[in-house]
């Protein structure tokens, strides 16, 4: 159980509600920004957890979602480019007891921060990346990032982009990531249980987050999140549930040997025969993430929301106190005057 | 035989060989059996970035050089009395070292044909024996022969490791000429090998061979003596540069109740910090080795916003890599160490070599306005203070705080009257768990010394932000107004310069109060300094030193003391940089005197310098007509 919600049991937060989260800044984002909807679960969500607030700590680097921290609350930094992970990694190794959540986008994340962003994966520190992905630079007004897809045309790109994309829950696996999830800045309620399964589970919670710029990638993700479409093109993870979808639940996923197939349940198929998930599989969760096809291609895969995958691995904090206790116990405390004087001294009369 | 027995002031010993000779640890024995016999010392490693160059190259070359004496040492010695060569490579590259008449201990087998040819020297050019070596007294032992001989038959080790124990005879030898004893070596072998018992025996065995080698054989018919330095009385100990910054940071962690966050990331010669600092877990210090410099300062940030005493060393291309979260740390206002254990630049430059050449990085190398204080060390003891005053200027003003060091110092000895803990200054973090303003928290709120208190992450309501962009004065919350920026700007650049206040005067490290020449210096030249003027003062010439420690702010009354002297000479090892910024603020014609060779000035550079110095203002006085 994360230490943070222990305090929580032990009754010792006071009572929160989500306008206590709300800050006297004005929210500056574009209106009709994706990113209203997510500071507005995540301040739903936060009093939930039992945490008090001046125990929480809001990280984020640079970019629109970056402005997050002002808008809570809490304690919070505005970094620089790309450096949030790095920052929110020495704050939980210092004060463990913190609960360090971490802001941050497709950019900020993936590109000027990649290499900061793999390695707080494979160290897992108990913290919770929410990773904006809007596929677009919009602080910057409109260059391709690191998600945006091939060809896609924006203003570095009059031709269309040549980079092939991240696939960022392909990459969180690929670095040992613990818990990887990803949810979208239309479905309230989604994002919100995301959230509480990010906050409860002990280590690196990434979980990306499919928002919708408005201004300058309007509607990169509405083939998942409008009505009509939504249905046949994203898979609804659930725990130890088959993997159906479609218009009315009528397909399903099946695995043939390693590979997925989609098979229809109206045309016989049993939903006995289905791949039923299970978040603790590192090889399904791997073959899951891979469900990454353009949606105009013909008979691709739906696009997975949910909790890919979820392992219990101690956490670099724990492990870092482990060691200075049990040197500690060994040595006993330091005592500076011995330090200083090291192990061979003489005297001058 | 007799032996006669030589009574010298003080004594250079350079050690050469191949990087896997084993020199540094031949040179760090004789260095801490020389501490402890009571010489004052100074030492320097001069090795080559490559952990093992081709055998027998001159590529490989390793060298440590001692300087020991009865008398105050300040440098490692311009030239050195003795070179002990492990092989022709060695000699070559060395020989220059040395002074005319000086004493050269060879290697025999290490001049064998393949030697010489790994040397590029000619199979009939051997200089043992072509007689290029005859203003030298020449004294060759086959090291490797003897070795092996002495433990052929019950070692239990393969030639291999005999061979790889044969500096422990050279040091032997070394022992016996210089009338030292063997029980410190014993007693380190006997901690480093204990687990190993065949090759603690064997280290032992030669040891003690060598010592012998020199009693028996009838070649060294004088042995030498260099009697306890008179130094001020206390306690001393050995230390070197890095161990010394590592042991400051505890110590100013204790004197401020601040737990050390430390993250680094490896680079040479400032990793030795990080090596240092990660044993020392028992004075809950947290040592995190980051993916890369920028991780490694900006997780410093993180734990510094989180209360703790966020410090990371690196040297002069990790710097570059970390100057956006400087900034980053200046805006934010938050206590922070930046070691810079500055080497040869630009780019990678001279790894392993020593050069004071990142003093305008750290001067200046951030985007925006954004002075941060900077603290020198001068010595390898000096790394202590240095890192401790760093500490508490970082914490008491609530800035990041600069500690320049360098690869000389960092990795050089000497003896260090140490302090007792009591009397280090206490160190106080100014916390607030309060509201300071009517029924609020205002992060940016300033005390008299301009700066701001510090709320940590845990503290019931006083929940803020901070980031790096424009801060509205006292509340912290984002502002673009232009007349509020261009206050920020100056209020955090008089916070800085604020810091005058409280740092001591500069002082005169020796001459006369007013005169005809100051040498300013600042860094390791210190020693090479030092040695010069007292040189050049004992031979009637009037010239003082200043040391600056406090390079930003400068203290107070440094201009002043700039005005007192018809001319300021200014050594660096680099291409003029503390020159610039001396010339600029007070407007003082400093004469540079540069050294940018990858090595520490010798103490004749400097003199040769005050001297060509006055005696032109000697000459133009003359002519004029005027007396001295």
């Amino acid at each position: 159980m994360d230490s943070t919600t222990q305090v929580a049991a032990n009754g010792q937060a006071p009572k929160m509600v989500a306008k206590d989260l709300v800050t006297d800044q004005e929210v500056r984002w574009c209106p009709g920004c994706g990113d209203y909807s997510i500071l507005k679960q995540v301040q739903t969500v936060v009093p939930e957890l039992g945490i008090p607030r001046e125990n929480i700590v809001f990280i984020s680097g640079i970019g629109c979602s970056s402005r997050f921290p002002y808008y809570m609350e809490t304690y919070g930094m505005h970094s620089i480019h790309g450096r949030a992970t790095a920052v929110a990694s020495g704050l939980k190794a210092s004060r463990p007891e913190l609960s360090v959540w971490i802001v941050t986008g497709d950019g900020d994340a993936l590109s000027i921060g990649g290499n900061h962003f793999i390695h707080i994966l494979r160290r897992n520190f108990n913290v919770n990346i929410l990773l904006f992905n809007n596929e677009i630079y919009g602080l910057t007004k409109g260059q391709y990032s690191p998600t945006s897809p091939e060809g896609a045309v924006t203003k570095s790109t009059p031709n269309g982009s040549l980079d092939h994309p991240f696939n960022p829950l392909a990459l969180s696996l690929g670095a040992d990531g613990t818990f990887i999830a990803r949810t979208m800045d239309r479905d309230p309620k989604h994002l919100q249980e995301t959230l509480r399964r990010a906050n409860s589970h002990k280590g690196t919670s990434m979980v990306e987050i499919y928002q919708n710029c408005n201004v300058f990638n309007d509607g990169a993700f509405f083939i998942y999140t409008d009505k009509e479409t939504k249905k046949l093109e994203t898979l609804m993870l659930e725990s130890s549930k088959p993997l159906i979808f479609g218009e009315n639940a009528d397909k399903g996923i099946k695995l043939d040997g390693f590979k997925p197939t989609i098979v229809s349940l109206a045309d016989g198929a049993s939903a006995n025969d289905l791949w039923i998930h299970d978040e603790k599989d590192a090889v399904k969760a791997n073959i899951l993430a891979r469900f990454f096809d353009n949606p105009s291609k013909e008979n691709h895969l739906p696009r997975p929301f949910g909790i890919f995958y979820q392992e219990d691995r101690h956490c670099y904090e724990d492990q870092m106190n482990n060691q200075m206790g049990s040197v500690l116990t060994k040595k006993g405390k330091g005592k500076l005057d011995e330090l200083i004087a090291g192990k061979e001294v003489w005297v001058i009369n | 035989m007799t032996k006669t027995n030589e009574v010298l002031d003080s004594v250079a010993i350079r050690f050469a060989g191949d990087s896997g000779d084993g020199m540094q640890l031949t040179g760090t024995q004789f260095t801490d059996t020389a501490a402890i016999l009571g010489n004052d010392l100074s030492t320097f490693p001069d090795f080559p970035a490559e952990i093992r160059a081709p055998q027998g190259t001159l590529a490989g070359v390793s060298g440590f050089q001692i300087h020991f004496g009865s008398v105050e040492i300040n440098t490692p010695g311009d030239y050195c009395d003795v070179l002990v060569v492990m092989n022709a490579a060695a000699l070559k590259a060395n020989l220059r070292e040395l002074k005319e008449g000086g004493i050269i201990i060879a290697n025999i087998d290490g001049f064998d044909p393949k030697n010489l040819r790994l040397a590029n020297i000619a199979p009939d050019q051997n200089p043992l024996e072509n007689g290029s070596l005859s203003k030298y007294q020449v004294f060759t032992m086959d090291v490797t022969k003897i070795t092996r001989a002495a433990l052929a038959n019950d070692s239990g080790l393969g030639v291999k490791e005999i061979d790889r124990s044969k500096n422990m005879f050279v040091l032997g030898f070394i022992y016996w000429m210089y009338n030292r004893n063997l029980d410190h070596s014993i007693k380190f072998l006997t901690e480093k090998f204990g687990k190993k018992p065949d090759i603690l025996d064997a280290n032992i065995k030669l040891l003690k061979a060598g010592y012998n080698y020199g009693e028996t054989v009838e070649t060294f018919t004088t042995r030498f003596t260099v009697e306890p330095a008179k130094m001020a009385p206390g306690t001393y100990r050995n230390i070197m540069g890095n161990q010394a910054a590592a042991i400051g940071l505890v110590a100013a962690s204790e004197k401020s109740g601040l737990p050390i966050f430390y993250g680094s990331y490896p680079i040479t010669p400032a990793s030795d910090i990080l090596h240092e600092l990660s044993k020392y877990k028992h004075f809950g210090v947290r040592t995190y080795q980051a993916e890369d410099e920028i991780a490694a300062i900006c997780s410093i940030i993180g734990a510094s916003f989180g209360g703790h005493l966020g410090v990371t060393a690196s040297s002069g291309p990790g710097i570059a890599l970390k100057t956006e979260a400087m900034g980053l740390g200046f805006m934010l206002e938050l206590p922070m160490v930046v070691i810079d254990v500055q080497r040869g630049g630009p780019s990678t430059g001279l790894p392993t070599k020593t050069e004071q050449s990142d003093l305008l990085q750290a001067y200046y190398g951030r985007n925006g306005e954004a002075p941060l204080p900077i603290v020198a060390a001068c010595s390898p003891a000096d790394c202590f203070d240095a890192a401790f005053q760093a500490c508490k200027i970082a914490i008491e003003h609530m800035t990041p705080c600069f500690m320049l060091s360098d690869g000389f110092i960092a990795n050089g000895a000497e003896p260090w009257m140490f302090p007792k803990s009591e009397d280090l200054p206490k160190i106080t973090p100014p916390f607030i768990t309060e509201f300071n303003a009517d029924g609020k928290f205002l992060p940016y709120k300033r005390d008299e010394k301009l700066s701001r208190p510090w709320a940590v992450p845990g503290v019931k309501d006083l929940q803020h932000r901070i980031g790096g962009i424009e801060k509205q004065h006292e509340t912290g919350n984002i502002s673009y107004d232009p007349e509020n920026h261009e206050f920020m700007v100056k209020l955090r650049e008089e916070k800085v310069e604020r810091i005058a206040n409280y740092i001591p005067e500069q002082k005169l490290d020796s001459g006369n109060a007013k005169g005809k020449m100051l040498v300013v210096g600042w860094g390791s030249t210190y020693g090479a300094i030092r040695s010069a003027c007292t040189k050049a003062r004992a031979e009637g010439y009037d010239v003082s030193h200043a040391h600056i420690r406090y390079l930003r702010p400068f203290p107070k009354n440094l201009g002043e003391i700039l005005n007192n002297y018809d001319m300021i000479l200014m050594p660096e090892m680099n291409n003029g940089q503390l020159v610039k910024i001396i010339r600029d603020k007070y407007f003082v014609p400093a004469i540079p005197l540069n050294k940018i060779m990858g090595l520490p000035f010798t103490s004749h550079e400097i003199y040769d310098k005050i001297i060509e110095l006055l005696k032109v203002e000697e000459t133009v006085f003359a002519s004029n007509g005027a007396t001295k």
